[in-house]
């Protein structure tokens, strides 16, 4: 990049954002993105709950089932942990790029790719929150039309766990959005004085 | 003429997306079907289910969106607002098909662990018509989401400039 590292920039939006100020705030979105998606994918993956029903009593002895709740016994629940999962493992890789590789280039790839990998994680973290709310929404309320039973007046504590992972998802999505505009923005800010936003293979020497 | 090529990729992809997104709600609204099984009138509309409401919703709002913009195409004052309009519905899009899909599994194969007995074979008519509706917001959805990864492109190189 031809800017010095204190250089201010036009004032569009009517305050003065530097080019540091603003490349520390898009890394404690990533940061604060990464945290949420991985607490997401841990509280998910962890979650299990196994209660103990009396169905019949035989003379004085009650006869006991053991039921579990688990994560994986719905699909959607398994594509919402791999789902974040992934976007984790994509905020880590990004914010690993932005401190340790900041002068790697090649040929002016570096930004499409990383705005479109934004993108492409953005639609997938979207698609398992909302399959994983959905189905939530049918184990707490049941479907009467298709005679399915709600299960949370069951298992309470496998349902507010899930709950906590889906907000930290959502959370995530809504991190991961606005980064994904902050960055296109910030990289049309930059680089909208100078006509010279694909041929920076070479820093040039000030 | 890459200009016009451009405007000509960028037409087909909003027509594509908006063909999907009109069958995709028009065969989900429609599809109804009643069976009666052992005397008990068992009837599967899409409005028995939050999550298909939803998902027609969706499909609703994307079809409106994409019968505005394919009129307002290619005006340069609205053109960033378009590209920003547009990743939201993809996002839309994305959310209510993965949705339905989660649901609509369920209804296929049960979920033997909750107790839940699979539906679709009481009312078959109806999950065909359900799994057309799915496949054409499947298509929406990846038609939107390369239309957007098009814009990006477009929108970082510039006309004029080798």
């Amino acid at each position: 990049m031809a800017l010095q590292s204190g250089k201010k920039l036009p004032m569009f939006i009517g305050h003065i954002w530097s080019k540091q100020k603003s490349r520390w705030t898009l890394l404690g979105l990533r940061l604060l993105a990464f945290l949420a998606a991985a607490a997401a994918t841990l509280v998910m993956v962890l979650n299990k709950q196994t209660k103990t029903f009396v169905v019949a009593t035989i003379g004085t002895t009650p006869v006991n089932l053991t039921l579990t709740a688990k994560f994986h016994h719905t699909p959607a629940f398994v594509f919402f942990a791999i789902a974040n999962g992934l976007v984790s493992i994509h905020n880590l890789v990004m914010i690993m790029v932005d401190l340790l590789g900041s002068k790697f280039d090649y040929k002016g790839f570096r930004f499409p790719m990383i705005a479109s990998l934004d993108m492409l994680n953005l639609a997938l973290v979207s698609g398992g929150a909302n399959a994983a709310a959905f189905m939530a929404e049918l184990g707490k309320n049941g479907n009467s039309h298709a005679r399915w039973d709600k299960i949370c007046d069951k298992f309470g504590a496998y349902c507010d766990r899930g709950a906590g992972a889906l907000i930290a998802s959502f959370l995530a999505l809504a991190l991961m959005l606005l980064i994904s505009f902050l960055s296109i923005l910030n990289h049309k800010l930059v680089n909208s004085s100078s006509h010279n936003s694909h041929n920076n293979i070479i820093a040039l020497p000030n | 003429m890459a200009k016009t090529k451009r405007i000509i990729i960028t037409i087909l992809l909003r027509l594509l997306a908006f063909g999907a997104t009109l069958s995709a709600t028009v065969v989900m609204v429609t599809s109804h079907e009643s069976a009666e099984v052992m005397n008990i009138k068992f009837s599967a509309k899409y409005s028995n289910s939050p999550t298909f409401k939803f998902y027609v919703t969706a499909e609703a709002i994307a079809t409106g969106y994409g019968l505005i913009v394919l009129f307002l195409s290619s005006r340069r004052s609205v053109d960033r607002l378009i590209v920003i309009l547009d990743m939201v519905i993809a996002l839309i899009l994305t959310s209510s098909i993965s949705a339905a899909l989660a649901v609509a599994q369920i209804g296929k194969k049960g979920d033997s662990h909750a107790g839940w007995l699979p539906v679709c074979n009481q009312v078959p008519k109806f999950c065909d018509q359900v799994t057309g509706a799915l496949i054409a917001g499947f298509v929406a959805a990846i038609a939107y989401l390369v239309l957007n990864l098009y814009s990006l492109h477009v929108f970082l190189t510039p006309l004029f400039r080798v």
